[in-house]
């Protein structure tokens, strides 16, 4: 009995090596590719470089505009994400508090939206934005907010569902108003679904790639993976810079992976379970 | 006076979330339908009734969109699960640092855009492959990018490579949900792993296949950045999904009507499809 258990053991982690170098082999590829010369790329694709080179990475870190799309990236993730998590917040707590028929027809309407693929609505969406001249940062922020409230608000509300009324009661008695006792009282017991929130919209809005691409396709404008797209496109016959590109767009995922790991795997599992 | 002031607040509170669902959802949604009944071009537009809609069924290259859609996300949802389920099983049976490490590994993929994801497959397939034909001298692997059916392969092989590690943290959270004595007890009355993980896991498993099943089918239905960076629909428009084929009708040839069109059919596809996955999923968590 004993002795099988073990065996057992070597199978799991012989499978588990071999399956994780597999998934993560792509990403060597690329890596230790990006230290070769284009020639070289060429003629040996499948070892390490026979003479290393870091030449492609200031290159490509200029052609890329690097500095400059990652900025445009972080802040439009950033200042959409901030106003997300207090409007689906705030929304999802009227819902919960005031149980009336609105509330059940509006909570319905939005799994409902759920269901509306992107380019269903695509078409009209930019149509609309751009007669009122919204085809800009402002509008993309305006989108992210309403692509993601459906979504956050379910989160949000079934967190709500947990925390009693009678808190709220109490906070009434002692004279405060909805605005204060949301903010002080129930929004700081919300932080899990908040982690949650911000780590789901923000894999999501950081990788977007149509949306900013019909939205904010201009130039000192364009987002990582906006950038990514025509830089790629480009270069793709030169394969050391393109390999080079796609190091440095990934590099900032990895690091922020790296340090908040157990809150990413929490909010995945949070927001796909629920 | 209360009562007033409480409907106050609600009102406010909601406000911010449906101005941008209204602006962005609701109002596109709505002025979409009337624009599928229209010949616009994005500047004028022509109110032409169900024409659009007669066209759209004799449409070769749209029809053949879907059912590559459709192929392709059968395949997905089978082959993703499969592997999702089972490398979820293989990094429960012992929570130590290694099982953290494969986890991480198998998870990484999905942190990162189709759009990157496709650029470093593209090199894979094009550049690698080549190099791996030199060497093994197997036509297997040249040309993948160039034909239909290994295009097809190829997305269905990046896609699972993407989303397995997605269903498997779904399925890791189901299986350490699933109390030990239950598999204490199936082990006492003398099961193996296979009979206790057919027997008992697999059946608890019912509500975290409905979930996975659901992601799974939604997202291989909605692929675009992966399509438009592996293939961008090539050769000759035989790997365009029907997310590609209605983005290029609406901004390339500029035939919005007729794409819009397109888009409602897409929409009554997926809540079609996802609805019945549900109806019968949800069936089959109650008759087990």
């Amino acid at each position: 009995m004993r002795k099988a258990n073990k065996w057992h053991t070597y199978i799991v982690i012989f499978l588990g090596t071999l399956l994780s170098i597999t998934w993560l082999y792509p990403f060597i590829l690329i890596f230790v590719n990006s230290f070769k010369t284009r020639s070289e790329i060429f003629t040996n694709t499948l070892s390490f470089p026979l003479d290393p080179t870091s030449e492609n990475y200031p290159r490509a870190f200029a052609e890329l505009d690097y500095v400059q799309s990652f900025t445009n990236s972080l802040l439009i993730t950033v200042v959409s994400i901030i106003l997300i998590v207090f409007f689906t917040s705030m929304a999802a707590y009227a819902l919960s508090r005031y149980k009336r028929k609105m509330s059940s027809f509006i909570y319905f309407i939005c799994g409902a939206t759920m269901l509306i693929p992107f380019q269903s609505v695509m078409i009209p969406l930019v149509g609309l934005f751009g007669k009122v001249s919204l085809l800009n940062r402002t509008g993309l922020i305006i989108m992210n907010i309403g692509f993601s409230s459906s979504m956050s608000i379910f989160l949000y509300y079934g967190a709500l569902r947990a925390i009693p009324i009678a808190l709220d009661e109490a906070a009434i008695i002692e004279g405060a108003n909805r605005f204060q006792i949301f903010f002080r009282v129930i929004f700081p017991m919300l932080r899990s679904t908040t982690v949650t929130v911000i780590i789901l919209n923000a894999i999501k809005i950081w990788n977007d790639y149509l949306l900013p691409s019909l939205v904010v396709n201009k130039d000192g404008m364009y987002t990582l993976p906006l950038q990514m797209y025509y830089f790629f496109g480009q270069y793709t016959t030169q394969w050391e810079l393109a390999l080079a590109g796609l190091i440095l767009a990934i590099i900032p995922i990895i690091i922020l992976y790296i340090f908040l790991q157990k809150y990413i795997v929490e909010g995945i599992t949070e927001g796909a379970v629920k | 006076m209360k009562k007033s002031q409480d409907r106050k607040y609600y009102w406010l509170f909601l406000l911010p979330c449906l101005i941008a669902l209204t602006a962005v959802i609701f109002l596109p949604f709505f002025y979409g339908i009337y624009t599928s009944f229209t010949d616009s071009d994005g500047f004028n537009m022509t109110f032409i009734g169900i024409e659009n809609y007669i066209k759209l069924a004799k449409d070769k290259s749209f029809l053949s969109s879907i059912w590559f859609t459709v192929r392709f996300a059968l395949v997905s949802v089978i082959g993703v699960n499969v592997i999702g389920l089972g490398l979820g099983l293989l990094v429960t049976r012992r929570r130590n640092k290694l099982s953290t490490f494969f986890r991480t590994s198998f998870f990484v993929p999905n942190l990162i855009g189709g759009i990157i994801l496709g650029f470093i497959w593209q090199f894979i397939f094009i550049q690698v492959f080549e190099g791996l034909a030199k060497l093994t001298g197997l036509s297997f692997f040249e040309g993948w990018l160039a034909s239909e059916t290994t295009g097809f392969w190829a997305l269905v092989i990046v896609f699972l490579w993407q989303m397995s590690g997605y269903i498997m943290i779904i399925y890791i959270s189901f299986l350490n949900n699933i109390p030990y004595e239950l598999i204490e007890a199936a082990r006492i009355d003398g099961a193996n792993s296979w009979q206790t993980f057919w027997k008992v896991k697999f059946r608890l498993l019912a509500p975290a296949f409905t979930i996975s099943l659901f992601l799974t089918l939604a997202n291989a239905f909605k692929v675009y950045d992966l399509n438009l960076a592996l293939t961008n629909g090539g050769p000759f428009g035989s790997t365009e999904m029907v997310a590609m084929n209605i983005y290029n009708t609406a901004f390339k040839q500029y035939h919005q009507g007729y794409a819009q069109a397109k888009g409602i059919i897409y929409l009554l596809l997926i809540a079609a499809v996802s609805l019945t996955q549900m109806y019968f999923s949800r069936k089959r968590e109650v008759d087990l």
